[in-house]
């Protein structure tokens, strides 16, 4: 699982979601009273107890950048982060509208490019783009969705700013941890639970799973047969793989247990070849099928692009959805927003330079010192300059980097991210932290409430990243 | 001009593999330039395959052989009505815009070479004699040499070479002309050379590039030419890759031998 997300620190101090120890935000009053009556030796015992629950479950990731533990367990912070219904309200709606206006632009760039027509996105920056697949110029895919399942980024800035830092339309991970979170918790604190009216999680295996039959092909006869194509269990996200398809009940398939025949897709099973309807894949674009993407690759089942093309298999996400959360068409979503709903967009975008542009590039040079700067194609967390962190020479080996391929680069100004009391070494303090929703689109568009709260565990330290050692922690919805 | 064609590929391997699948791009469409009498394409595993449109407008046939086998035939045989454009291909489907054929592909990378190259061909003016210009420059620097060059080498391997088949060629060319500002896509397709011996290879491919007010114009550098309507096009895309006339897949260990036999003749008494 690669959780791409950062930011970094200002000048401002930033919003705490529990607010002033004197002045305690409505949401979190019996949670303030709780850290406050619990003997600091119970949230130690409490936290083994997590460590062992989770090292049981067997949740897991692999990070890459760090040696030790290949299986190392994303930290998990047991101080809950609490949304009131209103706020939850509001963030809903404006993830709905923007998945929606994703989505549309999706459809657009691979039809009659309307958006590029009316002069608001430079054609060039999607054509010219790698996640631009010219193999589905035309296509419809099954209700005209091309990312079903969307992880949108967001940090928050205020009291109702909720901005997005990234999207992630073509193969969003860490749903599994925000499931495994809320099991966590309630093992631990039955008493907390009882004491607050929590929208629940638990359905969104079911969500996902309606939601894919949803998008069956229009020809599928009867119940459609859905699978997942995961990568293997070489895969760092394989755990989620096989504990969503678990959950939903459908098999798990590598690409050698599929292949197509007439441009229709058979799962090879002990009772001969059966016929797949819908695959929720969580293999990247790249490696999905070595007749039309990459020739090399021997993950993916030769002639699935064929089949799909065809009309006669759903892949979920679409292919070419990349094109929607490349870094250096982020900034135009606000556009595409008032230009296929025309509506106001309800989430904040982060003021974005890209450095392919002559006068941004000179902006950001010469403010690197008080920039993020992010590789346009990059995820993770890595290959990142974050400004105010930065010596000396780190700057100046960056700003050489990026005058050398400035097309490759992006900056936005640093963010003061909120913060939420964390369970740490010295006592509770508060760490930033930062919200990845889930957003499944189908026939409709459904949120689950909450998502994954990703914290930075280090004091001061703005990245989230779980392969940066960043953090989780269980993420509730007060119902109103 | 009435064209004929007979294609046969032969798939022929030592031990049975357990599947084959390929994608094959070799229909041609109509378009100003060429009207299609019949055409068919099968093999002897399966009388028919599915068909569909991809993104490019290529007519793209699936042929999948599900079972161990140890060889495979696929036939297309078909005939066409062409007239003469002066290289000028209009009425074909264009669903990607011309700006989308200055996107650079891992085939079509210019290097310092290319650059010089484009560099030199850049002072000849309008974009036409830019064009005719670069159509002779890639000539001249690449000899015709099968065996130089296979279907994965790039523009810039072929020309430190100097030497490559018409699939190069066409690379170097779109290669410099984007360099050049102006959009180059790759064209496979069949070519009448007017002799009737069977080892001459009449597959093809060539390059088109998109000038103001004609649109897109047909330039086969191997040949030093315009296409003519001795030219059948089957297949367009951003280079060999995205255009390749057969591209396949294949499970198991085995050796392929491969042969292919095209005859392009002129039909019928009505010339």
């Amino acid at each position: 699982m690669t959780l791409p997300v950062i930011e970094t620190i200002g000048a401002a101090l930033p919003f705490d979601e529990m607010g002033e120890p004197e002045n305690c935000r409505a949401q979190y009053q019996l949670i303030q009273r709780w850290m406050a009556e619990m003997p600091p030796e119970l949230l130690g015992l409490k936290r083994r107890e997590a460590e062992l629950l989770f090292r049981r479950i067997g949740i897991t990731f692999a990070v890459y950048s760090e040696g030790g533990d290949p299986e190392r367990l994303i930290p998990f912070d047991i101080i809950p982060r609490v949304l009131d219904a209103a706020e939850w309200e509001l963030v809903s709606r404006g993830l709905r509208q923007r998945v929606r206006a994703l989505n549309e632009f999706l459809r657009d760039v691979y039809h009659g490019r309307q958006i590029l027509r009316a002069g608001l996105i430079p054609p060039e920056l999607v054509l010219h783009n790698a996640g631009f697949r010219p193999e589905m110029q035309d296509f419809e895919p099954a209700q005209g969705v091309y990312t079903h399942v969307a992880g949108i980024d967001l940090v928050r800035l205020g009291p109702r700013d909720f901005t997005v830092l990234e999207d992630n339309c073509r193969t969003p991970s860490g749903v599994s941890y925000m499931l495994e979170n809320r099991e966590a918790m309630m093992r631990l604190f039955p008493d907390l639970f009882a004491r607050h009216r929590i929208a629940s999680v638990s359905h969104y295996p079911e969500d996902l799973l309606e939601t894919l039959q949803s998008v069956a092909p229009p020809n599928c006869a009867g119940e459609p047969r859905v699978a997942l194509l995961t990568p293997g269990a070489y895969n760092s996200a394989y755990y989620e793989h096989s504990f969503l398809a678990d959950e939903m009940g459908i098999e798990i398939v590598e690409g050698v247990d599929l292949f197509v025949d007439d441009n229709i897709v058979y799962m090879r099973t002990t009772e001969g070849p059966k016929r797949v309807d819908v695959i929720y894949r969580r293999i990247d674009d790249d490696f999905i099928d070595p007749l039309t993407f990459r020739p090399d690759s021997l993950l993916g089942t030769p002639g699935l692009f064929n089949a799909y093309r065809s009309g006669n298999v759903t892949l979920a996400n679409g292919i070419g959805a990349g094109i929607a959360d490349d870094k250096a068409i982020y900034r135009h979503v606000p556009a595409m927003i008032r230009f296929y709903l025309g509506e106001e967009p309800i989430l904040h975008n982060v003021r974005t330079y890209s450095c392919g542009d002559r006068e941004d590039l000179a902006y950001v040079l010469e403010h690197l010192a008080e920039l993020v700067v992010k590789e346009t194609h990059g995820s993770g967390g890595y290959g990142m300059l974050i400004g105010p962190q930065a010596t000396r020479e780190q700057l100046a080996a960056f700003a050489d980097k990026l005058r050398a391929s400035p097309g490759d680069y992006i900056a936005q100004p640093t963010l003061a991210l909120s913060t939420c009391p964390t369970f740490v070494e010295s006592g509770i303090a508060p760490r930033h932290v930062d919200l990845r929703p889930f957003v499944l689109v189908g026939k409709e568009i459904r949120v689950v409430p909450g998502g994954l709260t990703r914290v930075a565990l280090r004091d001061g330290s703005l990245v989230v990243n779980s392969s940066q050692g960043g953090g989780t922690k269980d993420t509730w919805v007060l119902e109103g | 001009m009435r064209l004929h064609v007979r294609h046969q590929t032969s798939y022929r391997y030592d031990n049975p593999i357990a599947a084959a699948i390929q994608t094959l791009r070799l229909t041609p469409r109509s378009y100003d330039g060429l009207r299609i009498v019949q055409w068919r394409v099968w093999s002897d595993a399966r009388r028919d395959f599915p068909v569909f449109v991809d993104g490019y407008g290529n007519l793209t046939h699936c042929h999948a052989v599900n079972q161990p086998h140890s060889s495979a035939v696929v036939f297309v045989e078909g005939e066409v009505e062409t007239a003469a454009t002066s290289g000028i291909v209009r009425g074909t489907p264009e669903p990607l815009p011309p700006l989308f054929f200055l996107r650079r592909t891992r085939l079509t990378e210019p290097d310092a070479a290319i650059e010089t190259l484009a560099r030199q061909i850049a002072p000849q003016g309008s974009a036409l004699k830019q064009l005719h210009a670069l159509l002779n420059a890639v000539r001249d620097r690449l000899d015709y040499l099968p065996g130089a060059t296979d279907a994965a080498t790039p523009a810039a391997a072929a020309l430190a070479a100097g030497a490559g088949v018409c699939q190069d060629h066409a690379h170097l060319f779109i290669s410099a002309a984007r360099l050049l500002a102006i959009p180059a896509r790759y064209i496979g397709g069949y070519l009448w050379t007017g002799m009737e011996s069977r080892e001459y290879q009449a597959s093809h491919a060539w390059a088109e590039a998109f000038v103001h007010d004609l649109g897109w114009v047909g330039f086969d550098p191997a040949n030093r030419i315009c296409p003519t309507e001795a030219y059948i096009r089957t297949s367009v895309g951003l280079d060999y890759w995205s255009a390749a006339p057969v591209r396949g897949v294949r499970r198991g260990a085995a050796a392929e031998s491969l042969s292919v036999a095209v005859q392009v003749t002129q039909a019928g008494g009505d010339q």
